[in-house]
């Protein structure tokens, strides 16, 4: 057999012999599925923190709420992400039977809001103050003033943060396999340990990330393009 | 219409204000001079309490700012339009959403009133062809005739000016008084800090010279400029003309 020969072999035990390119398929849609929701809690979850946090830098008021936002932003940042999914399913989901991909949304949206509500607030935080007062000349409250003009500006700001955030949470759930969720990373360990055979698998898998990755970055230039027009002059 | 009763304003142990009184009639014209770190900005600050007061009374319409709630404030904010040194439009949205949003968001105004709003006051201040660009397309003259606009679709009862024209390059100082000039003969009632000694003589109906956090000397503008009685004005009046 010479080299492509062996090469064509190698690709049908990996990829066509009992239909293993399930494995990756399957596993592609579990990693997006966790990643999409994943990246809802954490969006939702990660603004009302960072609004907390702000609203108390600016005003003063909340001074419990962002207490509670501090502890835990420190505790989400100080510890592996790996780790919070295990006790999120082994201590605290311990004696319910949860949905694995559940659980991993779970994990990966609360990690990722930690995350989210710093840029969030450091966003906030770089309008000018002069936005808020013009806000309220007109009057406009404080919730009016951060939703109509405040928000529009901070998210264009902290635009290439949050999506570097999300490519950032896509690749990180690649450590779901921990708790024997079959993402797209555990789908290709799966064909390795089937095959014998590792190059071709994980390569597979990096190149799906990969592609991913280069696709959420286009679109995000894309909408960076399409909101810096009001900066055009 | 204003009513300031011994108005203090501590920003930690500074003394800023100095316990300030002063009324402010419906159609009056009053135009705040005096050096900077007189706390002249500072009191027109705290008429619609962009500052908190630290002591003392201001009255809209016999109404107490100094003892509102929060909502009842920004209802009183409604009614008092403000121009900034630094214009502070709102650079993510067009011209005519900066004039139209607050009127709509605050439901005072259908979309379509305010946008018929908005092209009359684009008119007014000369800018109609401007409405679809964005702030940061304009100069600065242009973005401070618009920033009046903003404040004026509100129909505000009086409107206040913090140094208006001192981010201005020279050139576009005249443009932005000048719709100020026309505001003033439409009956406007206006509170004005500014360095335009010109715009003080000719358009004030009573010019207040502020240093040191207090009022030092108030008079209508001819005898003002001709016939100053305190030291510290004569002093600054000299510098200055």
């Amino acid at each position: 057999m010479n080299f492509f020969e062996q090469f064509a072999d190698k690709l049908y035990s990996t990829f066509i012999e009992d239909a293993r390119w399930t494995y990756l398929t399957d596993g592609l849609k579990t990693t997006l599925i966790v990643t999409l929701f994943a990246v809802i809690l954490g969006v939702i979850l990660g603004f009302l923190i960072a609004v907390i946090r702000a609203t108390h830098d600016k005003t003063g008021k909340l001074s419990i709420l962002n207490f509670f936002a501090k502890v835990y932003l420190t505790v989400i940042r100080g510890t592996p992400v790996v780790v919070q999914l295990l006790i999120i399913y082994f201590v605290i989901f311990a004696s319910f039977n949860i949905d694995k991909t559940f659980v991993a949304v779970l994990a990966f949206g609360l990690n990722s809001a930690a995350y989210v509500a710093e840029i969030v607030r450091s966003g906030i935080m770089s309008i000018d103050n002069g936005q808020f007062e013009a806000g309220a000349s007109l009057g406009l409250n404080y919730p009016r003033t951060m939703i109509y003009i405040i928000m529009p500006q901070a998210f264009r700001n902290i635009l290439p943060a949050l999506a570097n955030e999300f490519i950032v949470l896509l690749k990180e759930t690649s450590v779901a396999g921990y708790i024997a969720l079959t993402d797209l990373t555990k789908g290709g360990d799966i064909i390795r340990s089937a095959t014998y055979e590792a190059f071709l698998p994980l390569i597979a898998v990096a190149l799906i990330y990969l592609i991913m990755v280069m696709i959420l970055s286009g679109l995000v230039s894309k909408l960076e393009r399409r909101l810096s027009k009001s900066d055009r002059g | 219409m204003i009513e300031v009763k011994e108005l203090h304003k501590h920003f930690g142990d500074l003394h800023i204000l100095k316990g300030i009184t002063t009324k402010i009639e419906k159609g009056e014209k009053v135009v705040i001079i005096g050096p900077s770190g007189s706390g002249k900005s500072t009191f027109l600050r705290c008429l619609n309490r962009l500052e908190q007061p630290t002591g003392g009374q201001i009255l809209f319409n016999d109404e107490d700012l100094t003892a509102m709630t929060d909502s009842q404030l920004y209802a009183v904010r409604e009614r008092m339009g403000m121009v900034f040194q630094h214009f502070h439009l709102f650079p993510h949205l067009t011209i005519r959403k900066n004039i139209t949003l607050a009127p709509v968001k605050l439901g005072l105004m259908s979309k379509a009133d305010a946008d018929a709003k908005a092209d009359l006051l684009l008119t007014k201040v000369g800018l109609s062809d401007k409405a679809d660009q964005y702030p940061n397309q304009l100069s600065g003259g242009q973005k401070q005739r618009i920033a009046i606009a903003r404040a004026l679709a509100m129909n505000p009862e009086v409107m206040l000016f913090d140094e208006p024209t001192s981010a201005l390059d020279p050139e576009m100082v005249g443009e932005v008084l000048e719709l100020m000039r026309e505001l003033a003969e439409e009956g406007m009632t206006m509170v004005v800090v500014t360095h335009e000694m010109g715009f003080a003589r000719e358009v004030a109906s009573r010019v207040i010279f502020m240093d040191d956090g207090k009022i030092m000397e108030e008079n209508e503008p001819q005898e003002f400029f001709s016939n100053p009685q305190n030291p510290r004005l004569q002093e600054f009046l000299s510098k200055v003309l």
